[in-house]
């Protein structure tokens, strides 16, 4: 696995927001055909990962880098990282009133692939998607998650991924908000999204997501940096005993 | 289908600039008045023109009126106040006569219609056109089969030869010449315009358009419009506006009247995109009879100042008005536009949507008068106004006036000022389009609402041009 060159690699990162460091030092490799998972508690600092990583303009990163595909992308804006092949799917997308979801997506979609899909295609492609995401015809008429429900925003998220076909694909607490069924649909979409060629992180609190999409990788977040990694059996550990139970083992050492 | 179209043509034409607009051609004319405004200009525009007597007794009433009338004293008084009436030519004939065949029209001036796209546009989607260049019209078609249904469509200086018992029945009785200052000037020195008359029942489905071109620098336009729409007919009528660019100031000044009689249905859609140098001070109302309705549909993006209140006086039951506008002020503009509702009658109901932006220090102002009459129950209307700024240094202001002699009515109003937000604009970003396609594309989408009512070729072209101002605009 070594010998292969990782997708992502984030060193020493750290980041503020309005003078204030969040991101204290991260450190993380993800290589192709891998599926991460991020897990920590709320305020831990896991969605300011993930906006750093995309280059919300807001958060500022301090010291360390990023390397997508082995290209420092620390420096650049969020629409050159996404052409370059990397996409964040949001927790909470926001709504833009008056431009149609097909019109942006299909904008989207030529942005990032670098030339315009012709509209059949496009069309085509687009149906097969919905479909698969059980997403209705209508939904493409409708503004941008303007008076969608938290279920249909994250459906729409993951349709959008699905078209861009990213090699890194981050999902923000994807999870949040769904009921069972929709759930099941999306993480179906997540696994969907996986290939040899791609990798998954998903940011997550809760443990529930990961019985349908199942990492390889799972590490724990805790003020600002990964202060434990494991294999898929960590998520079920820490489900059984809690986050606290990380940070106990943590202090002897020196970390409160 | 129609949304996507839109789309690939914003896209694709960021970086654009009013240069396609902006040229001047040579100064080639027949006639040239002097500068300035005296009486002996007014004889000589009527005498030209071979008019009746009783318009140039018009034209002289209305320019003793406008002489004696003070400027306004609200609005933006500043820049009114530096309007040089005297440095202002006010009359300027290019062309022999108005053309029915594109073949005609004098070279330079076909070329400036081809550059700007009006003789394609006829082609493509349009039941009839006048352009007019300068003081008058250059060029004027209309389809057969509407001509043969009755339909006039034609510049106003020949429908006064043609059709004078209409227009002298008509003329002026929706704004007469002593309503400001401006409609004043108007009537004085008024030169072409369009003069519709849709005859009872006959609905024009597909829209007829004038094209306003000023070339001249200095140059005063004044053209006059009558749109008159029998019982239960139907019109659409649309109007563009550009000028070159010149670091001295034009005025236009036009006064458009429209009367619609029971039943019937009036359309009248504007994209003013003047350059940056030209005083946009226009006079629109509207007379709205029983049942019949009114809409104006008012897109305002360039010129120095506009101060224009699009009116509809609902005084028939029934009649219904609506005004849907927008405005994009960028730097040393001055967008102060508004409309105005004017219930005389029972169960009348208005709308008002109007949509603003302000960039890099440019300014916007909703001013508007909803007034309900007493013994009109049963009158409704609604006013909504939204605000979008896109820095700091630009501004928004609103200036609503509800004037409600009526119990028994239903008035909402409601008004909102936002920023284009950082959240959105990531959102997009992150998604692969560029800060300026994102800007666009949130811009396009707060304009909709209006770009929704045009005909598709004008939607691109509104959006095109929405993209043109934004473009290296941010960041």
């Amino acid at each position: 696995m070594t010998a292969k060159q990782p997708i992502l690699s984030v060193q020493n990162l750290h980041a503020k927001v309005e003078d204030k460091e969040i991101l204290k030092g991260v450190d993380l490799e993800i290589f192709p055909g891998e599926v991460h998972a991020i897990m920590g508690r709320n305020g831990s600092g896991k969605s300011t990962l993930s906006y750093t990583l995309m280059g919300h303009p807001r958060y500022v990163v301090t010291e360390g880098k990023i390397l997508f595909k082995g290209v420092d992308i620390t420096e650049m804006t969020p629409d050159e990282r996404a052409r370059s092949g990397l996409a964040l799917a949001f927790q909470y997308p926001v709504a833009i009133p008056g431009v149609s979801v097909s019109n942006f997506v299909r904008a989207s979609v030529n942005a990032v692939r670098g030339k315009d899909v012709p509209i059949k295609e496009f069309r085509a492609e687009l149906k097969d998607q919905m479909k698969k995401l059980g997403v209705a015809n209508e939904f493409l008429g409708r503004y941008i998650n303007d008076g969608f429900s938290g279920g249909e925003k994250k459906r729409l998220e993951i349709l959008q991924l699905a078209l861009l076909k990213p090699a890194l694909a981050v999902l923000d607490e994807t999870d949040s908000g769904l009921d069972i069924d929709a759930l099941k649909t999306v993480s179906e979409g997540i696994n969907n999204l996986s290939n040899p060629e791609t990798a998954i992180l998903l940011i997550t609190h809760y443990q529930r997501i990961l019985n349908y999409v199942e990492p390889q990788f799972v590490h724990v977040f805790q003020d600002g940096r990964i202060v434990k990694s494991g294999g898929g059996e960590l998520s079920k550990e820490l489900e059984a005993r809690g986050y606290d139970w990380v940070s106990q083992e943590l202090t002897p050492s020196g970390v409160s | 289908m129609s949304a996507e179209l839109i789309q690939d043509q914003s896209i694709g034409n960021i970086g654009n600039d009013y240069s396609q607009y902006g040229f001047q051609d040579k100064e080639d004319y027949i006639f040239k008045s002097g500068r300035g405004l005296t009486e002996e200009i007014v004889r000589k525009i009527s005498s030209m023109k071979n008019e009746p007597e009783w318009m140039l007794k018009y034209r002289l009433r209305a320019l003793s009126i406008f002489l004696k009338k003070p400027m306004p004293k609200w609005g933006n008084c500043g820049l009114l106040d530096s309007i040089d009436f005297e440095n202002i030519f006010y009359f300027v004939r290019s062309s022999e006569r108005s053309e029915k065949n594109w073949d005609d029209v004098p070279e330079g001036i076909k070329q400036t219609f081809d550059r700007l796209g009006i003789p394609e546009a006829e082609r493509k989607f349009l039941a009839g056109v006048t352009a007019q260049y300068e003081s008058e019209v250059v060029y004027h078609s209309i389809r057969e089969d509407l001509l043969a249904q009755g339909v006039i469509f034609l510049d106003m200086d020949t429908a006064l030869r043609e059709h004078e018992d209409i227009i002298r029945k008509h003329f002026g009785t929706v704004i007469p010449a002593a309503d400001n200052k401006f409609s004043a000037l108007n009537s004085a020195v008024w030169s072409g315009g369009s003069f519709v008359w849709v005859p009872e029942g006959i609905r024009v489905e597909i829209p007829l358009q004038a094209y306003f071109r000023i070339n001249a620098e200095n140059m005063g336009q004044f053209e006059r419009t009558l749109i008159i729409a029998e019982p239960g007919s139907y019109v659409h009528y649309i109007e563009g506006c550009t000028a070159p660019t010149y670091s001295t100031d034009s005025l236009h000044s036009a006064v458009v009247e429209l009367i619609a009689k029971p039943g019937s249905h009036i359309r009248y859609t504007t994209i003013q995109n003047w350059s940056k140098n030209v005083y946009n001070l226009v006079t629109k109302r509207a007379v709205a009879h029983a049942d019949s309705k009114v809409e104006w549909v008012d897109g305002n993006l360039g010129s120095k100042l506009t101060m224009k209140y699009p009116a509809i006086h609902l005084v028939g039951e029934r009649a219904h008005g609506e005004v849907l506008s927008i405005a994009f002020a960028g730097e040393d503009q001055h967008q102060d536009a508004g409309a105005k509702m004017v219930h005389a009658a029972p169960n009348t109901t208005s709308m008002i949507v109007s949509k603003s932006i302000s960039k890099n220090g440019g300014r916007t102002s909703y001013r508007g008068l909803v007034k309900v009459h007493p013994n009109c129950p049963g009158s409704k209307s609604n006013v909504k106004c939204d605000a979008l700024l896109l820095d700091e240094k630009s501004r928004s202001d609103t200036y609503p006036t509800m004037e409600i002699d009526e119990k028994d009515v239903t008035i909402e109003h409601e008004a909102t000022v936002s920023k284009v937000g950082e959240e959105q604009l990531f959102y997009l970003m992150s998604r692969g389009l560029t800060q300026d396609e994102a800007t666009a594309m949130i811009i396009n989408g707060f304009f909709e609402p209006f770009t929704k009512e045009l005909p598709l070729e004008y939607a691109v072209e509104l959006n095109r041009l929405i993209q043109l101002e934004m473009s290296g605009s941010v960041g």
